[in-house]
């Protein structure tokens, strides 16, 4: 599902092994901040990895380890089958020229218009001067604004700054995008606009995308991975879709719950549980179970009323999941055996338990 | 108002020498304040090549010669006058004295600029694969560059000013005229000729740096 172009023998592209990163105390009093503690993560060649986590969890560290802007303390780096973490400033200077970046402020140069934004890297990677004309709107139109190549930076707007930043990130044709929040100063139209653009790089170019975000929205949009970071580790990683419909740990849930409610929150609970006196419970769907079909027809079949309550039902890259919570009503015996059969088919948990997303009965 | 007429060929030379004095300071120790706030800024922890022996070791240099002030120093400096121009006295070794001093002063006033660049550009130019030499003068210094010339306008304004105690070493210049041919021969009219022009230089320069950095900012 994934293009995957070739690396050397099906090595990932980066690679991070048991990566520590302390920062020493910042006066005596203080203390030293692990912000990566032991860290091992794989990313892929051609996939696009989210990096999710709250402020203060790892992950810019973690992103600016991979184009050695920081250094390990301990472990190894190693991108392309280059050890970067112990290379000196010299030799990472062509290292970085395969390696883009974009930020959540931009960080334009507002000395210079969109055209030397763009010109820029290429300049510093010795692209002679003839040469830049067609590089420079070669991006432009890509990223679509050949109107604006001779505008002056605070003359755009932000999903237009953050285009000239992609933009000039792909100037010197890396295999790596690193995207340090890079919507995360953009409304959510421009957000739109500037993940579709992210996509288009990593589908048509082949890019390999590292992002690192704290919203789950564009992660879910973008990534074919994500990983989880709490306290500088690692705490979850795996395919998108999976970490969506049955998040492991904590965090994850946490997380994935700002998108998508397992069921009612409590205060809600408590108003439908006024108005439905039935049994209530939440059902667990996934892509390639038993869908909600199924369930109504094993509910009709045993004389069970049901009414949905709550929930909906969400697409990851086009795979389906969704928790629905019913209220169920009929012959408590009936109700009963109801339950216990769709239970083989789907998850059931009720609403309200604090155990409910994590205990799981199908394995992912 | 006579006297002044009598005098006007010494006026217009002591005006020729302050400019030459001016600009001659504004250049070296132009130069000598870029280099030594731009090292004060990178050298600082987290700047883009932090080393703290040389930052200490600068901010202390600064802040001993920062508060002597000039006509002290003008004498104090004349030995090394002696060394490096060949001479205590004189023009040379004020444009000398008021490099040095000037190199300090502006050394601060680059400095504080340059902390108003955001670190995210500096990181960014890094990330693109150019060395620190490169993203000083070609992203560092050019995106602070309104702000510099603003500064460079303040000092030399603060140059003028200092160089009006030429004649305390027999150098020449407004200051020394105004002091000889006006107060010590009770000449106001004198004394305030030479004050008139030098109020006129410093307008069109402060004008003159706020056109070019207006232009640098593009506001």
């Amino acid at each position: 599902m994934t293009p995957t172009p070739s690396t050397p023998s099906g090595d990932p592209l980066i690679r991070l092994a048991d990566v520590s990163r302390v920062f020493p105390a910042r006066s005596r009093q203080g203390a030293a901040v692990t912000a990566l503690d032991h860290v091992d993560l794989d990313v892929r060649a051609g996939e696009v990895l989210g990096v999710v986590g709250y402020s203060g969890a790892g992950k810019s560290t973690l992103l600016r380890l991979v184009n050695a802007l920081d250094r390990p303390t301990s472990g190894t780096v190693t991108v392309a089958g280059r050890e970067v973490s112990s290379l000196s400033e010299r030799a990472l200077r062509e290292v970085r020229r395969d390696i883009g970046m974009i930020f959540q402020q931009f960080n334009l140069f507002s000395s210079r218009t969109v055209w030397g934004n763009i010109a820029y890297p290429l300049t510093v990677a010795g692209v002679p001067k003839e040469r830049h004309r067609e590089r420079i709107s070669e991006l432009l139109h890509f990223v679509g604004l050949a109107d604006k190549a001779h505008a002056h930076v605070e003359q755009l707007s932000g999903g237009q700054k953050q285009r000239v930043g992609i933009a000039r990130a792909l100037a010197t044709d890396p295999r790596i995008l690193l995207a340090d929040e890079p919507t995360s100063a953009l409304d959510p139209q421009t957000t739109g606009e500037v993940l579709a653009l992210l996509r288009r790089v990593n589908e048509e170019l082949g890019i390999t995308i590292v992002l690192i975000s704290h919203e789950m929205e564009v992660v879910r949009s973008l990534a074919h991975r994500v990983a989880v970071m709490e306290a500088g580790r690692v705490v979850e990683l795996g395919d998108t879709y999976d970490v969506f419909a049955a998040p492991q740990h904590p965090a994850t849930q946490r997380f994935v719950s700002t998108l998508v409610e397992k069921g009612p929150e409590p205060r809600a609970l408590g108003r439908l549980r006024e108005r439905h006196p039935g049994r209530m419970v939440t059902l667990s769907f996934r892509d390639g179970a038993a869908s909600p079909a199924d369930v109504f027809a094993a509910f009709i079949e045993r004389g069970v009323t049901f009414e949905l309550v709550h929930g909906g039902v969400e697409d990851v890259h086009g795979r389906t999941f969704g928790h629905l919570t019913f209220a169920l009503t009929g012959d408590p015996a009936a109700v009963a055996d109801a339950v216990s059969y769709v239970a083989t088919l789907v998850e059931v948990s009720a609403p309200g338990t604090a155990d409910g997303p994590d205990h799981r009965t199908e394995a992912s | 108002m006579d006297r002044l007429l009598e005098l006007d060929s010494l006026f217009w030379e002591a005006t020729r020498e302050t400019l030459g004095i001016v600009a001659a300071t504004l250049l070296l120790g132009g130069i000598g304040g870029l280099v030594l706030g731009v090292l004060l800024h990178t050298t600082r922890p987290g700047g883009i090549a932090p080393n703290r022996v040389v930052h200490v070791v600068l901010n202390l240099v600064v802040n001993f010669f920062r508060p002597i002030p000039f006509v002290i120093f003008i004498a104090a400096a004349q030995p090394a006058a002696r060394l490096v121009v060949g001479t205590g006295i004189g023009n040379p070794a004020i444009i000398f004295a008021l490099s040095v001093a000037a190199s300090f002063g502006i050394s601060r006033i680059v400095e504080q600029n340059l902390v108003s660049v955001d670190p995210g550009v500096l990181e960014a130019s890094r990330a693109m694969g150019a060395g620190r030499l490169r993203t000083t003068l070609t992203v560092l210094l050019p995106e602070a560059l309104g702000p510099l010339v603003l500064g460079y306008t303040f000092a030399l304004v603060a140059i003028v000013d200092m160089s009006a105690v030429a004649g305390v070493v027999g150098g020449g210049g407004l200051g020394s005229f105004a002091l000889t041919y006006g107060y010590r021969q009770y000449e106001p009219v004198v004394t305030w000729a030479a004050v008139l022009v030098i109020v006129a230089l410093v307008q069109v320069a402060q004008f003159a740096g706020n056109r070019l950095a207006r232009a640098a900012m593009r506001r």
